[in-house]
């Protein structure tokens, strides 16, 4: 259709007479849908930075008639569901934390906002799946071997204060010697008590090593992980006994280890987080598989 | 005697060059001086070797060279873009891609990504503006390119600027502004380089022998002046240290951000539409070989494009820390701005309406088409996307990514290999492009790759906002953002794949090019170079 009227237009229409390299111009007019759209496009432009904050003025700019909607909307969204969430959220701050999980009302409640909770502030570490990070020091949550305990008053208490960080008093804390960079131990030595740990934990070993690391062990790690290496939650010290590593099991990794130590932080939640997300969030940790 | 002083003025560049790289504070400083120092060596060994030979500039014909070498220089880094496009496209579908242990971070994605954006925009863009704007002024204007040796200093000086961006972004160098990573330095060659440039094409429009400036120049020009009001103001900054590529911004905050955006939505506005809409209109008449369909269109369009334009920025920065005032001007300038972007779309693909028969026969008219309609329909979506309650689904997701590359794979992309093949014969004086069926195929695998890729980050852009505010009944959000990018990853490998297309169409047609270049017989007629103006 389109170029039947051009075809039609050629006739009629004239260039403009003049000629760059050949190329002429022809002087049709502007197509009318054209400039009513646009004239259409500024008329609702008038009308739409008057009936919103729009133009700027010495102190401030003009409101509009219908006035601000950007940050209003979502503010207004997000006090509806304040509103609706009061009396809930009131009863889980005064529950007694070990009988939340037992409580259907507040678990189910608990459990939406928790996953929420986690999956924008602690998902970063844990994982979205609370699996964590194997071998990087980020513990999974979804195990029952916990190290500083799993009941819904010790999540409660980690997730609040953190772990070895230094902006909250509260924070759990306890530091490894760096056995070999602070010179405690030899490196045979370390190397002995690596085969102890090897051995401890049911893996391949050098069982001569493993005797002479055994004495190692005793006078050096068991305070901390126990006689037996089964660890201790006072202290956040692993067991050294199961198959489940913070930061690998192996031969090389666990030498690291003992030589420079590890450090793994937690951020304190009780400056990011209110009491009844944090509630929120131990109790979906809780509900993940290991709780106690 | 210019020799000398030419000579002199190497020598002291390479010796200062060699100076800043031992003084460095990092490595990019580093890396730059060195690759500075070794650009002036060539050059000094250049004029060594040429010294007292006379470059000549006979008036009566068109300084031509220089737009070969930019044809040979916008076909290797479009290829080059592209392939780094198509490299952090699989990154992010398959993360290992990074490299990460192997090279210490110098191929991980935030360091190729503004060399890919770099790239393509700077690089393939600039040197297709550049070395189009050179043609058509010259053949618009019916007069040789002004000032001489002054076309070479903007051709190599920007080819500079592309090795020293690219080499800095790769070592850590960046202002960390998206379109503007080039550090302090860069910039200010950047400037120097696109005064030049301003001069050259001013300097041919005031000696033309036409009595009316042709549009494609309107545009060209616009283009030109914008892009340096944009540069200068928004690199404004103080360097930390004569040695170091680190500056401190002027303007802090929200003020930065605005100018950021300001600058930004206007390198789209004035470099890769005003400056395209110019080579457009030179072009499509061209190869159509049909008179511009409306001038007053032209007129209109033009003034309301460039008018509009400038303010559209804050359409970036909705639901941000801007003021809301701000917002909705915006958004309403964005809105309007709808039709002017239009009119060039009209008046071009109107100009073709009385040759569609052509679109059977040739495959390079076709290529223009298409650049048409990807324009037309990115200059929808862009309005669209300005909305405020539309932006607040689109923005942040891979929305913005697809609508930016349907505009600059489908727009910038094809109206540029429509230009290089328009050029490519006639500027080696070959009697045809080497293989009609070779441009056929580039045509289809681009289309198809762009399509893909546009399609795809539609998919997931509106996937993973939807994702991003799901809410449970009780007001809490559901996905986590990891969530959100594992369910990306097959539209991701479909765009990798659509990118892949359009590397494998870009290869293709340099191929095609090179041979036209080196198999295809010259034409006999001998006058073709002479600046002849028309009636």
């Amino acid at each position: 259709m389109c170029a039947k009227q051009v075809k039609k237009a050629e006739k009629e229409v004239q260039t403009t007479g003049h000629s760059w390299d050949g190329i002429e111009e022809y002087d049709n007019p502007m197509p009318r849908w054209w400039v009513w759209v646009f004239y259409a496009c500024i008329v609702w432009g008038i009308g739409y930075s008057i009936a919103y904050p729009a133009w700027p003025l010495i102190h401030g700019a003009t409101q509009g008639l219908l006035g601000p909607t950007l940050r209003t909307e979502v503010v207004a969204e997000i006090a509806r569901f304040d509103e609706a969430n009061a009396p809930i959220k009131a009863k889980l701050n005064a529950a007694d934390l070990a009988s939340i999980p037992g409580n259907d009302e507040l678990k189910t409640y608990a459990i939406s906002a928790g996953a929420s909770v986690f999956k924008n502030n602690c998902a970063q570490c844990h994982g979205s799946g609370a699996a964590g990070v194997q071998g990087k020091g980020y513990p999974n949550l979804l195990d029952n071997d916990w190290l500083w305990g799993g009941d819904m008053e010790a999540i409660h208490t980690t997730i609040a204060h953190g772990i070895r960080n230094t902006t909250d008093g509260d924070a759990r804390y306890s530091q490894m010697p760096s056995f070999g960079k602070d010179g405690i131990l030899e490196k045979a030595q370390i190397d002995d008590v690596v085969e102890h740990v090897l051995q401890i934990s049911g893996q391949d070993h050098d069982a001569a090593m493993a005797e002479a690391g055994a004495t190692v062990f005793a006078e050096n790690c068991a305070a901390c992980h126990g006689d037996a290496g089964m660890g201790n939650r006072d202290f956040g010290a692993p067991n050294l006994t199961d198959a489940i590593w913070l930061y690998g099991g192996d031969r090389k990794t666990l030498v690291q280890t003992v030589t420079y130590s590890r450090f793994g932080v937690m951020p304190a939640w009780n400056v990011r987080l209110s009491e009844d997300e944090i509630r929120s969030v131990a109790t979906y940790v809780h509900s993940l598989g290991g709780g106690e | 005697m210019w020799d000398y002083v030419k000579l002199v003025v190497y020598g002291v560049i390479a010796v200062l060059a060699a100076i800043g790289a031992n003084y460095a504070h990092d490595l990019a400083y580093q890396v730059n001086a060195i690759v500075v120092m070794l650009a002036a060596a060539i050059a000094f060994v250049w004029e060594l070797r040429h010294a007292g030979e006379v470059q000549a500039h006979p008036q009566d014909e068109y300084f031509d060279s220089v737009v070969r070498a930019g044809v040979i220089a916008t076909t290797f880094w479009g290829v080059v873009g592209f392939l780094v496009g198509v490299v952090i496209a699989f990154q992010l579908a398959f993360p290992s891609l990074n490299l990460g242990n192997i090279t210490d971070g110098v191929l991980n994605f935030g360091r190729l990504r503004p060399l890919h954006t770099s790239a393509v925009i700077f690089a393939f863009g600039g040197n297709a503006l550049i070395m189009s704007a050179f043609y058509i002024v010259q053949r618009t204007s019916g007069a040789r390119l002004w000032g001489g040796n002054l076309g070479w200093f903007v051709f190599w000086g920007w080819q500079l600027m592309i090795v020293l961006a690219a080499t800095s972004y790769l070592t850590g160098g960046t202002q960390g502004k998206e379109y503007a990573e080039t550090v302090w330095y860069i910039d200010i060659w950047l400037t120097v380089v696109w005064v030049a440039f301003l001069i050259v094409f001013v300097g041919t429009l005031v000696k033309r022998k036409e009595p009316h400036i042709y549009v494609a120049n309107w545009f060209l020009l616009s283009m030109i002046i914008t892009v340096a009001m944009l540069h200068l103001v928004n690199n404004m900054a103080i360097p930390v240290s004569l040695f170091s590529s680190q500056s401190v911004p002027v303007f802090s905050g929200v003020q930065d951000a605005m100018t950021q955006w300001w600058y930004g939505h206007n390198a789209v506005g004035f470099f890769l539409t005003a400056g395209f809409l110019g080579m457009m209109y030179y072009f499509v008449p061209k190869q159509a070989e049909r008179p511009v369909y409306s001038y007053k269109l032209s007129i209109i369009h033009f003034w309301a494009l460039i008018f509009l334009y400038i303010w559209a920025g804050p359409h970036h920065l909705h639901y941000t820390a801007l003021p809301e005032w701000a917002s909705t001007l915006g958004m309403v300038m964005s809105i309007i701005l709808w039709m002017p972007s239009w009119g060039g779309m009209i008046n071009g693909l109107m100009t073709l309406s009385g040759a569609w028969d052509k679109l059977r026969t040739d495959p390079v008219i076709r290529m223009m088409v298409i650049s048409l309609g990807f324009y037309g329909m990115s200059t929808f979506e862009g309005p669209m996307m300005s909305i405020k309650s539309v932006n607040s689904l689109s923005h942040y997701t891979d929305w913005t990514i697809g609508h930016v590359h349907s505009g600059a794979l489908g727009w910038n992309g094809m109206i540029t290999f429509g230009a290089l093949y328009f050029l490519t014969p006639r500027l080696w004086n070959r009697e045809s492009l080497y293989s009609l069926k070779l441009v056929s195929w580039h045509f289809w695998l681009a289309t198809i790759g762009i399509i893909l890729y546009a399609s795809s980050m539609w998919v997931t852009g509106i996937m993973e906002g939807l994702m991003w505010r799901e809410v449970d009944a009780n007001g809490f959000l559901v996905n986590a953002f990891a969530d959100t990018v594992a369910a990306k990853f097959p539209m991701y490998v479909v765009r990798g794949t659509g990118g892949l297309m359009y590397l494998t169409g870009g290869m293709l047609m340099a191929y095609n090019l090179w041979m036209t270049v080196r198999a295809q017989p010259s034409k006999a007629v001998v006058n073709a170079n002479n600046a002849v103006p028309a009636e």
